[in-house]
Parts: C-alpha cells; structure tokens; sequence
C-alpha cells in the first residue's frame, strides 16, 4: 500500500511538470483543451441528430442512450487522462528514451503513464459528465442503483486502463503498428456509445467475453435504467463490471511485463 | 516534371510503413462495421432518413472510411511536415528553394493520398463490400464524377490542413489548432453522420461549408444523388472551395514570409 501511494507520488511529480511544460505555449493549450471538449461535444450533437430522425434506437430513447453514451465516455476520460501517454511507448523505443526510463527509480509504467501528462484531455471529463448528469436526471435512482453507478464509472476506467495499456504493449514486438489499438481503446468506446441491442449476437458475445467493453457501461446500464436485457443474460452480469475490470486490468499487467521482458534496445 | 517527382517520392515515403498500414485498415474496418450497424439500426426506425436507403447509409460509412485517410481528416500528412519545418526553422530551406512552397507540398500530400487511396482506401471497401451490401457507382457518370472529386477532396482538405499549419508561423505549434480544426473537419465533413440527416439552418449552413467537400460530396457523387447538372454544381462547390482556399495559403504564406523572423534566425 505505502509502495503504491509512493508511486502515486511519482506519478502527480511528473504530471506536474508536464502541467508547467505545456503552458510554454498557453495558446496552444488552451485550444487544445477547447478541441478536445468540442470534438467529443460534437460527437453527442451527432447522436442528438440521430434522434431527430428517431423516436428510440433499438428500443432505446434519447435519455437512455445519452446516459450509456456519458458512462462510457466518462470512463475513457478518466483512463485516457491518466494513462493515455502509454500509447506513444512505439515512440519510446523508436527514439531510445525507454532506455533512459528504466534507468530511474521509478516503475515504467508509471513514467509512461505519466509522460507528457495532458490536462487538455479533462475536455472530453466535462462533457461527458454534462452529459451524464442530464442523462442520470431521468433515472428513478435508489440507493443500489447509485452504489452500481459508482461501481460502473469506476470500472469503466480500469477496463479502459486495461485496453490502452494492453494493446500499447503490441509495440514492444513492432514500433509502427500504434493504430492497431485504437480498433480496440477508440473502437470499443464508440461502440458503447450505441446500446448493444442493435449489434448482432456475436458482436454482443465478443464485447463480453473477449474484449469486455459491454461491461464499461451496457450491462450495469440496464439495471440502472430498470431494462430486460435484449440478449436474455443473467441478471447477475449486470453487477459483474467490477470483476471484468480486475481480469482486464491483470491480463494488461501481465501483457506489459512481457513486453518489458521482451524488449531489448534498439540497439543504435 | 518537379511535382510528379515529388509526389512519387511522397508515395514511396508512406508505403514503407507495411505494418502501420496494416494495422490502419483493420482499424478502419472495425469502425466502418459499427457504423455500419449503427446506421442499419437508424435506418431501419427510419427508412428515407435524408433522402438514402439502408444500402445507400451503409455505402456511405465505408466511403466515409476510405476517405478518412485519403483526405487527412485527423490532420497530417505533408502539412505535418510543414509546422514541424516551421517550428524548427528548417522552413528557411524551404523559402529559399526556387520551387513555390505551396506547391512542393500539394505535390506531396497529393502522393501520399494517392498512396492512401491505393491501400487503406481500397481494402476496407472491399471487406465492407464482403460483409455488408453495399452499392458500386451509380453510372458510369457517377464513377467519372467520382474520380474528379477525390482530388478535388484532396486539394480542399490540404487547403485547411497548409493555412492550420502556417499558424506555426505565429503560434509556433500548430496542435492546438489542428485538434480543433480536426474536430469541425469530423463533424462538417460528414464524416460523423451524414449531412443530409442534418436539420433545418444547420444543414444548410453545413453543407455550404469547405469540409462538405471532404465526404458528403463525393459520396453522393458516388452514390448517383447528384447527376446531370447538378454533378456539375458539385464538383464546381469543390473547385471554388479550392481555389478560394488556395488563394488564402498564399495570402499567409506571403504575409508570414514578410513579418515573421525565422527561428534560430
């Protein structure tokens, strides 16, 4: 416990210097951080258009897929701005400056985490949260409801930490393939951004069972907002977001110490 | 002879990148099938939504995916190269070579989209044509047309990217912007959702802009929504989006050739 706290320490020393960094160019900064809350902004705009073609998409209304839309961009915004610099470890070997890392007394993977920390990423926090507050406005909440809701949020991140640092770890085998991830990290997003009832059965099996992006948002969801699950699972899936958090999380772990173990310098 | 020169090298520049290629059309695939699922689910609520079909909506995603590259949605390609020059001060080279540095790098950007075209275009067309029903060109018109509109998309498209990147001139990095100007090309583009779906003012105003240009255009080129006369108002939108914005880049261009001292200069 006192190690992880130690290295939670390290962790808020980096960041903050790369706080300090960007402000070299404040501009840039701050529309960097305007971008980023208006490219997500806009991405529910295009839903919100979607629904004035539509009553309900696959049986959902504007209010329940806003609030599947703001649990999972909420969660991807909590991991992304923590550790959404592990996806330029490709760069890192490329440059050398991995060597340079395992170096210093600090864990790697809090350093590359850390690396070139970003608060212009708590944009696409606050819109999600905007838009997952006017959403959980017209849930009929009870005290359950809330704890699963914290519960989700929660998760949601870690299975987002799991997938951005699990598929960043490819580029410990080959440095140029960084976009291969993003099918998975900014796919599985997008995909939870629609209620999964509108994907065929397999689709639905592989979001649960192998890359469970289901659990960031859609099964905890359905319980929350009172719903049969379409698909017909038990109702004991809709409490098992933090278990697929933990097996995400520990697969993405035991990814990255292989690829650590397997890395060797590049040698120039 | 120059410009052909540099874009073939431009070309051979980006395909040396096998895997990276690779790695893009498998990306490019799996988003093109969750649209596509999230556009068969809006279509079937509702069936003419902006004047398409399912079939025409489900086209539309993979052309939609096979542009995103071609076109640099995201920002990039040789206009990168640009605000990295400039932000360095390597673009004093380039100012004193006595080729016009627009030029240098359309001709660049040209190939490198040509390369984008030829893989990560094509190829998820095809797994998007294997998976789903998906229309070819309506007419040989509509390919004919097609063809004129891609680098038309092309030229708009590094228009906006070249004018993103001469605010390196002043701003010295050009991120900030490009993020932003990145999030209006995804949303104005139709890259999100078509903008026939858009209501009232703002689809009027939405498809006068230059990013319609980028997708819907040549969409509903290919798609045959714009025939006769009126394939011809289409590709005129995107010459005079084109000209009018390759006018602007020289305009820049010469006001920062003249204020702006040269880093390290």
């Amino acid at each position: 416990m006192a190690e992880t706290l130690h290295h939670a320490r390290r962790y808020t020393d980096i960041a903050w210097l790369w706080i300090r960094a960007a402000w070299a160019y404040p501009a840039s900064f701050i529309m960097l951080a305007v971008g980023n809350g208006l490219i997500t902004g806009l991405d529910f705009v295009g839903l919100w258009i979607m629904f004035v073609h539509l009553d309900d998409l696959a049986g959902f209304s504007l209010h329940e897929v806003a609030f599947l839309y703001g649990a999972s961009s909420l969660g991807l915004g909590i991991a992304d701005t923590l550790i959404g610099s592990v996806e330029r470890i490709g760069t890192y070997v490329r440059t050398g400056r991995l060597d340079q890392m395992m170096t210093k007394p600090v864990p790697l993977l809090v350093q590359v985490c850390a690396d070139q920390f970003t608060l212009r990423r708590l944009g696409r926090i606050t819109q999600a949260t905007l838009v997952f507050g006017w959403a959980a406005a017209y849930v009929d909440w009870t005290p359950l409801r809330v704890l699963l809701a914290v519960s989700m949020v929660i998760s949601g991140a870690a299975v987002f930490f799991g997938l951005f640092v699990g598929f960043s770890c490819i580029q410990f085998w080959t440095t140029d393939a960084t976009e291969f991830a993003n099918a998975f990290t900014y796919g599985g997003a997008t995909v939870t951004q629609y209620p999964l009832a509108i994907f065929p059965r397999e689709v639905m099996v592989a979001l649960t069972f192998v890359i469970p992006v289901a659990f960031v948002n859609w099964y905890p969801a359905l319980f929350i907002l009172g719903r049969d699950d379409p698909f017909g699972l038990p109702s004991w899936v809709q409490f098992a977001s933090p278990l697929a958090a933990v097996a995400t999380v520990a697969v993405s772990l035991l990814v990255w110490r292989a690829g650590v173990r397997h890395y060797s310098s590049t040698g120039s | 002879m120059l410009y052909v020169a540099i874009a073939t090298r431009a070309f051979r520049r980006y395909s040396t990148y096998r895997a990276a290629t690779l790695a893009g059309i498998f990306t490019n695939s799996v988003f093109g099938i969750i649209y596509s699922f999230a556009y068969l689910a809006l279509w079937e609520a509702s069936p003419d939504a902006g004047g398409y079909d399912a079939t025409d909506a489900v086209t539309y995603v993979w052309l939609g995916q096979a542009l995103l590259m071609t076109i640099a949605l995201w920002g990039g390609g040789s206009t990168d190269d640009l605000a990295e020059r400039i932000r360095t001060g390597d673009i004093a080279i380039d100012l004193y070579r006595p080729v016009g540095l627009l030029g240098w790098y359309l001709a660049s950007d040209l190939g490198r989209a040509t390369y984008h075209l030829l893989t990560r275009g094509l190829a998820p067309t095809v797994i998007g044509a294997v998976l789903f029903d998906i229309r070819l060109p309506a007419s040989p018109a509509a390919a004919l047309g097609f063809a004129l509109a891609l680098p038309l998309a092309v030229v708009v498209s590094f228009a906006i990217r070249f004018l993103v990147a001469s605010s390196a001139f002043w701003l010295l990095d050009q991120s900030g912007l490009k993020v932003m100007s990145g999030a209006f090309a995804i949303f104005f583009s139709g890259m999100m959702l078509p903008l026939v779906l858009f209501p009232g003012v703002l689809g009027v105003v939405a498809r006068a802009l230059p990013w319609a240009a980028y997708v819907q255009v040549p969409a509903d080129v290919w798609l045959g929504k714009r025939v006769g006369l009126d394939l011809l108002a289409a590709l005129g939108f995107q010459a005079v989006w084109a000209v009018v914005l390759l006018g602007c880049c020289q305009l820049v261009l010469r006001a920062a050739t003249r204020k702006v001292v040269v880093q390290g200069g």
